[in-house]
């Protein structure tokens, strides 16, 4: 983009529209991963009647599948960023 | 970009040579050991070979240059940091400590599982990348800059050398434990053993020789973890992949808990523990009196066999057991309701291995639960807030390597993580299926050794000569030392665990040194006392301050400080109340000021405090002053909010925060531009 001209009001949009599109995404991946590191605690009891793959389901929750998800936040929110900088000129393999 | 590419094949080819090397020392000593080579030796052998190679590298990685001893250059590929930042991250309390952790506490354990992992994914979202771009070499620099002036980069200094301390001396206390153990010398040497070999890989190459320690260190402490419990699993169930196969044992397990919890003989030793525990009740509502008629009994005891020639050995046992008396009555007091509890907590079967927040009624299920969460809670926001992982994010060449370096630790703290709970799984079920309901006279050998240290304790109350479940005591570290045992495997694998283990505890003590010493030496001195300092100068300092802080940590270690989990979670929650807020709102909200942030953050931190010393008995404190019923590890639950709340109404209360620093932020989220503008916003 236009990262020859600092200054220019275009730049600052162009960030500002950057940064809003960060904030959405974390605040998205953010939700996710409040929720599967709260939520199968606070019902596990519940969950536990489910038997998945052997595990009592609230058991697996905690033990691999909030882990699982994690991995996979942290996975897409790099991937999510890479595309959004390669969007906006950001790039720094350019 | 090349010569970073060519970096990164060196490097790879260099740990290619070093894996090979490491696992044709393994093979060695495991024919060296069918051969005929005593245990003691493989241990030794195993330690210094490790500390050995920890002090080449750290030798080959000497530097002084500020940039590499701070931030190791700032060319470290990111699946290399990823690595070193497990290592950094994985301390002796998770490789020795979690398993055991999770053998007892079942379900309720998992707090730390979930909540040492999921912490990454707020160093991902909410820290690494911004703190990257900022790039300097401290978390204080971030917030000396951010809330502009030295205020609150004394306030992040002193928070962050608090934090780190208390951590660092339950690392080296592991490392005492470890050498101890396994070389057989004292402890208090073993706490010295092990500080020179922190200090060799920390002192001459700082950062840049911690990074590629710690990578070695990671390789180490990954096969250590994952081969017994694989082999285990491999007779167990066939696959020696414990994480997929231990939801079919925790069923098996289910089934065998309910067995043994009905099973007669093991209700007759609780009702006997039930006695003793009334017994012990009984002599200290008695006390004085109960002790002066115990001493005295004992004293008439000890006489009779003395009068009837009785032998030698029964005398002096009855004359121990005279000696091993409390002295006065406060010191009975103390020691009989210890013993009160102990036979107390034998009275009842443990809850079964997979209930979730178990309790004797409603009310203590929901103060479980929320005990629970409060723990994910203070253990997540505490990991991304703890100064010496933070700092890890600086090393990477760029913003993005920054980002996928995140997802490099995780993944690597991951494999450690996931493989804990199957651990307690299998250990478990070893401990339920082969050894209890043995006969006590024919127990494997290693029962004995292990009771020799005191970790393993048997009494046959009931004297049936019959092993029951409540007779039986394992220490909570010693289940990770054990399984190798369990499963009959060969003692080169016991070596390896505690090479493992050492390898957990040197670079996690390395790493919180270097961000001591760096927070004292940098931000202190340089920033703060004297900024014209040279090149020269400051390095000297760092390094005369990293020696410092080492002796004097080794030498609270040496003093045995007992309660070691309770300090890691106090590092914890100082770290999240004191640095989260702060950090986090100095990226996500312009309007966070300085006043906000120093007071936020020393509101955050007071608060912790507060209530650790108002519930933890340590302070005087106890339990039923406690808000919610939570207990003192989580602390952090309070003060965090505390911090959020404090900033935002002291920033709105005081004048917005000046322009350049508004144009920092604005810097800071955006990533790496193109070369020319970096240059321009650089200088």
């Amino acid at each position: 983009m236009s990262r020859d001209n600092d200054n220019s009001a275009e730049t600052r949009a162009a960030a500002e529209r950057y940064w809003k599109t960060t904030l959405r995404l974390t605040v998205g991946l953010l939700l996710v991963w409040a929720a599967v590191s709260f939520l199968p605690g606070w019902f596990a009891d519940e969950l536990n009647s489910m038997v998945f793959f052997g595990w009592p389901f609230g058991f697996y929750m905690a033990a691999q599948g909030a882990l699982i998800v994690f991995l996979l936040i942290v996975w897409l929110y790099d991937f999510c960023m890479t595309r959004l900088e390669r969007r906006h000129g950001l790039d720094p393999d350019d | 970009m090349s010569s970073l590419a060519s970096l990164s094949r060196r490097v790879w080819r260099y740990y290619l040579f070093y894996a090979a090397g490491f696992f044709s020392l393994v093979a060695m000593l495991a024919i060296a050991e069918q051969l005929g080579l005593a245990p003691r030796w493989i241990g030794q052998i195993f330690l210094f070979a490790t500390i050995a190679i920890y002090a080449a590298i750290g030798v080959m990685s000497r530097t002084s240059d500020v940039s590499e001893y701070y931030v190791a250059g700032r060319r470290v590929p990111a699946l290399f940091n990823g690595m070193a930042t497990a290592a950094d991250w994985m301390s002796a309390a998770s490789f020795i400590g979690l398993a055991g952790t999770l053998y007892y506490a079942g379900f309720e354990g998992l707090a730390f599982v979930t909540g040492w992992t999921g912490g990454y994914v707020l160093v991902a979202l909410l820290l690494a990348p911004f703190l990257r771009k900022f790039g300097q070499f401290t978390i204080p620099d971030f917030l000396g800059a951010r809330y502009e002036g030295h205020f609150a980069r004394v306030v992040g200094v002193f928070a962050g050398v608090l934090a780190s301390f208390v951590y660092v001396v339950a690392q080296i206390y592991g490392v005492g434990l470890i050498t101890s153990r396994f070389i057989g010398i004292e402890f208090e040497i073993g706490v010295f053993v092990g500080l020179a070999g922190i200090l060799v890989c920390s002192f001459l190459g700082g950062m840049r020789a911690v990074t590629w320690t710690q990578v070695a260190q990671y390789l180490i402490l990954i096969v250590a973890y994952l081969v017994p419990v694989g082999i285990l699993s491999y007779k167990v169930t066939g696959v020696p992949l414990p994480q997929l196969t231990y939801g079919k044992v925790l069923q098996d397990l289910g089934v065998k808990e309910l067995e043994l919890f009905s099973e007669p003989r093991e209700n007759a030793v609780r009702v006997q523990y039930r006695h003793r525990a009334e017994e012990y009740a009984r002599k200290i509502a008695d006390l004085p009196d109960s002790l002066a008629a115990e001493r005295m009994a004992q004293v008439q005891r000890v006489n009779e066999l003395r009068t009837q020639g009785a032998a030698a050995r029964d005398i002096s046992v009855a004359e121990r057991q005279l000696r091993d008396l409390p002295r006065t009555a406060d010191e009975a007091r103390v020691k009989w309701e210890r013993a009160r509890q102990d036979s107390l907590s034998r009275t009842v079967p443990p809850p079964p291995h997979a209930e979730a927040h178990p309790g004797a009624d409603q009310a203590a299920r929901d103060s479980a639960r929320r005990n629970f969460l409060a723990l994910t809670f203070v253990l997540m926001v505490g990991t991304a807030a703890l100064p010496h992982i933070l700092m890890r994010y600086y090393t990477t060449p760029t913003v993005r390597e920054a980002r996928r370096s995140v997802f490099w630790s995780l993944f690597f703290i991951f494999l450690l993580y996931v493989t804990a709970p199957a651990y307690a799984v299998f250990a478990k079920w070893e401990v339920y299926s082969s050894l209890v309901g043995s006969n006590i006279a024919t127990l494997p050998h290693w029962v004995a050794s292990w009771g020799k240290v005191g970790l393993v304790k048997i009494e046959d109350i009931n004297g049936d000569g019959i092993l029951q479940l409540a007779e039986l005591t394992i220490n909570s570290d010693a289940i990770l030392l054990l399984v190798p045992e369990l499963a009959g495997l060969p003692y080169v694998v016991s070596g390896l665990v505690a090479a493992g283990g050492l390898a957990a505890a040197l670079s996690t003590a390395d790493g919180l040194l270097l961000t001591i010493s760096h927070a004292l030496s940098h931000d202190l001195y340089y920033k703060i006392i004297n900024p014209e300092a040279s090149t020269q100068r400051r390095l000297v300092i760092t390094k005369s301050q990293l020696l410092v802080v080492a002796v004097v940590a080794a030498w609270v270690a040496s003093l045995r400080p007992d309660s070691i989990l309770f300090m890691v979670g106090l590092a914890f929650s100082i770290a999240a109340s004191a640095f989260f807020p702060a950090l986090v709102l100095g990226i996500f909200w312009k309007r966070a000021n300085k006043w906000g942030a120093v007071t936020g953050m020393i509101a955050g931190l007071g608060m912790t405090l507060y209530y650790i010393v108002r519930t933890h008995p340590f302070f005087g404190g106890s339990m039923a002053e406690a808000w919610l019923d939570i207990h003192p590890i989580s602390c952090g639950v309070f003060g965090v909010p505390a911090g959020f709340v404090v900033i935002a109404v002291v920033s709105l209360l005081t004048p917005p925060p000046s322009a350049e620093v508004q144009a920092l932020v604005d810097d800071v989220r955006l990533p790496d531009p193109a070369k020319k503008r970096k240059q321009a916003l650089t200088s």
